[in-house]
């Protein structure tokens, strides 16, 4: 049982909490400011560079991804911005059109690309590779302290968990003045705060997470986790720093009963094949998002 | 008539139009959303411990001017400087209270914490809460009647109440100079009244108050001085000199009523 769970089912699970945990906390800030689209807007936006990088490498790794994100994303605003200028429509508009497109792009570019040899394919995009990315070295417990067998984990996990910490401590840093623009802009700004930078810093983080989750778990999850948990935690508290708590609760709650949920639910109701463990994370924190709408203590209306 | 008069003074430098002093001098001020002008070219010259009130037409750039001033618009042309120095040197001194439609009063945050924003400068990144800055903002809720609220989630305040916190929140940064948005719109009667003594308070303690305004029968019991606007500068001076009937006709045009006109100049 402990060698079974450590190998197969530990490392999914962890990359499952570390993505949903590392999404949830800038989302917070998001949904606060009414930016909480642009979560869905850069994983969808992303994919076309991803497919771009794995077609020029030939391989699936991090920094070629990494970058190919981010080049998408800057055609995406230099897109969105003519398109607004051009076409003389307003920002929501340009960013729906530029989204879509760019995702069907990506798409299209996968379908046309050789991706046999790898598993990088349009469910890929959508649902990650959780259940794939096992520890095979993993004998039990034991190895959880076992520098030899450690360096064999996966390296999704090790590139979710940097990506979460440094999140959060630029989160626990920027706090106060995350805090004070996020709700009164002008204010903040008589009391010289850098509201543009602190403004950009925060989409900015909020696109790393989604990067760096979109591998591991594709892109459901990350547009649930932007939205889902900080808008329940709103509707259980009246304080921000107690909401951002009930997020990460709510994301973590998310990602282990999906999780678990995905693998043995379908076998208690006597299934026979276990369903995505992504489709499953992101079903459950709708169902807390509904829940805490229905009898969270702070709701509003 | 004395525009561009230059006094030497002393050490040599220049000061113009009293604006090495004033706590907030504008020159040359232009702002425009688009290619739309908002203001044009404003030249003002607040006289430090006065009480200036801001009146002019709907869409005149009253708040527009308030906002160049204080550097959340960046105006196209002009400068400003806040007791003789650039803005960046001089944010310790000036107090900003917004209009209260402009922030989302949803917002998690409870009353207290909102008044401990004006701490910000203070307190920095990381720096702890002690209880002299709970102690302070505390009272300058009691300042604004409202310390019996402090644990109070934002959202459930009335307009006025909401109106007394972001007031509380200015008196919490210990300025000098204090620039209000329209701080009477919208608000119940005993607001205005909570409001208008500490205006007057500060008054009191040589500070400046500088207020977008928009109830033109109240200016003279609660102002001592007006800057009048219209796009353009089209006045300013004690309410003797400058709330006239004259002065208000070229400001409003056709939009105040001439009966409303003579009922001021009347009472002037």
């Amino acid at each position: 049982m402990g060698m079974e769970f450590v190998a197969l089912s530990l490392p999914p699970l962890l990359i499952g909490l570390f993505a949903a945990v590392a999404c949830a906390l800038p989302g917070n800030f998001l949904v606060l400011r009414k930016q909480s689209l642009i979560g869905d807007a850069i994983s969808h936006v992303v994919l076309p560079g991803i497919v771009v990088a794995f077609l020029l490498t030939g391989r699936v790794a991090a920094w070629p991804m990494m970058l190919g994100a981010a080049a998408a994303a800057l055609v995406a605003v230099v897109l969105i911005e003519a398109i607004r200028r051009l076409g003389r429509i307003e920002a929501g508009a340009a960013m729906g059109v530029v989204f879509t497109a760019m995702f069907a792009g990506g798409v299209l570019l996968l379908e046309q690309s050789d991706t046999s040899s790898v598993h990088l394919d349009v469910e890929h995009a959508l649902y990650g590779n959780l259940e794939s990315l096992i520890w095979l070295e993993a004998t039990g417990w034991s190895s959880l302290l076992d520098p030899a067998a450690l360096a064999t984990l996966p390296a999704e996990l090790t590139r979710m968990a940097v990506t979460l910490a440094v999140i959060g401590v630029l989160l626990w840093l920027f706090y106060r003045p995350l805090k004070l623009t996020t709700f009164d802009e002008d204010y903040a700004r008589t009391l010289g705060l850098p509201v543009t930078a602190l403004g950009l810093g925060l989409v900015i983080s909020a696109a790393v997470a989604a990067v760096a989750a979109f591998d591991a778990v594709g892109s459901i999850i990350v547009i649930a986790m932007f939205i889902c948990p900080p808008a329940a935690a709103r509707m259980m508290t009246n304080r921000l720093g107690a909401q951002i708590g009930w997020s990460v609760a709510f994301a973590a709650l998310s990602a282990v009963l999906g999780y678990v949920l995905a693998g043995y639910g379908p076998l208690w109701l006597g299934a026979q094949n276990a369903v995505s463990a992504a489709g499953m994370i992101a079903t459950v924190s709708g169902v807390i998002l509904a829940v805490a709408a229905l009898v969270g203590p702070h709701r509003r209306g | 008539m004395h525009g561009t008069l230059e006094l030497a003074t002393q050490d040599g430098r220049t000061a113009r139009d009293g604006a090495e002093a004033s706590p907030l001098a504008l020159r040359g001020m232009t702002v425009s959303y688009g290619d739309q002008p908002v203001v044009f070219s404003v030249d003002m010259t607040v006289q430090e411990g006065a009480m200036t009130a801001i009146i002019g037409p709907n869409g005149a750039g009253k708040s527009t001017l308030l906002k160049a001033a204080l550097g959340i618009v960046t105006p196209l042309a002009g400068r400003a400087t806040v007791y003789g120095q650039p803005l960046a040197q001089a944010r310790d001194r000036i107090a900003y209270v917004p209009q209260r439609a402009s922030v989302d009063w949803d917002f998690p945050t409870e009353v207290l914490d909102v008044v401990m924003m004006g701490l910000y400068r203070e307190l920095g990144l990381l720096r702890r809460v002690r209880p002299r800055h709970v102690a302070r903002a505390m009272e300058c809720l009691a300042r604004v009647g409202m310390q019996d609220f402090a644990d109070r989630q934002i959202g459930q305040l009335s307009g006025g109440q909401q109106q007394r916190v972001f007031l509380a929140r200015a008196l919490a940064q210990g300025a000098d100079l204090y620039l209000l948005d329209e701080p009477f719109a919208g608000v119940d009667a005993a607001t205005e009244k909570a409001i208008i003594d500490v205006l007057k308070d500060l008054k009191s303690e040589g500070k400046t108050v500088v207020a977008v305004h928009h109830d033109l029968s109240t200016v003279q019991a609660y102002f001592d001085r007006v800057f009048l606007i219209n796009r353009r500068r089209m006045g300013e001076g004690t309410v003797a000199q400058a709330f006239t009937a004259a002065a208000l006709q070229a400001t409003y045009g056709g939009r105040l009523a001439e009966g409303q006109i003579a009922q001021l100049a009347l009472d002037a």
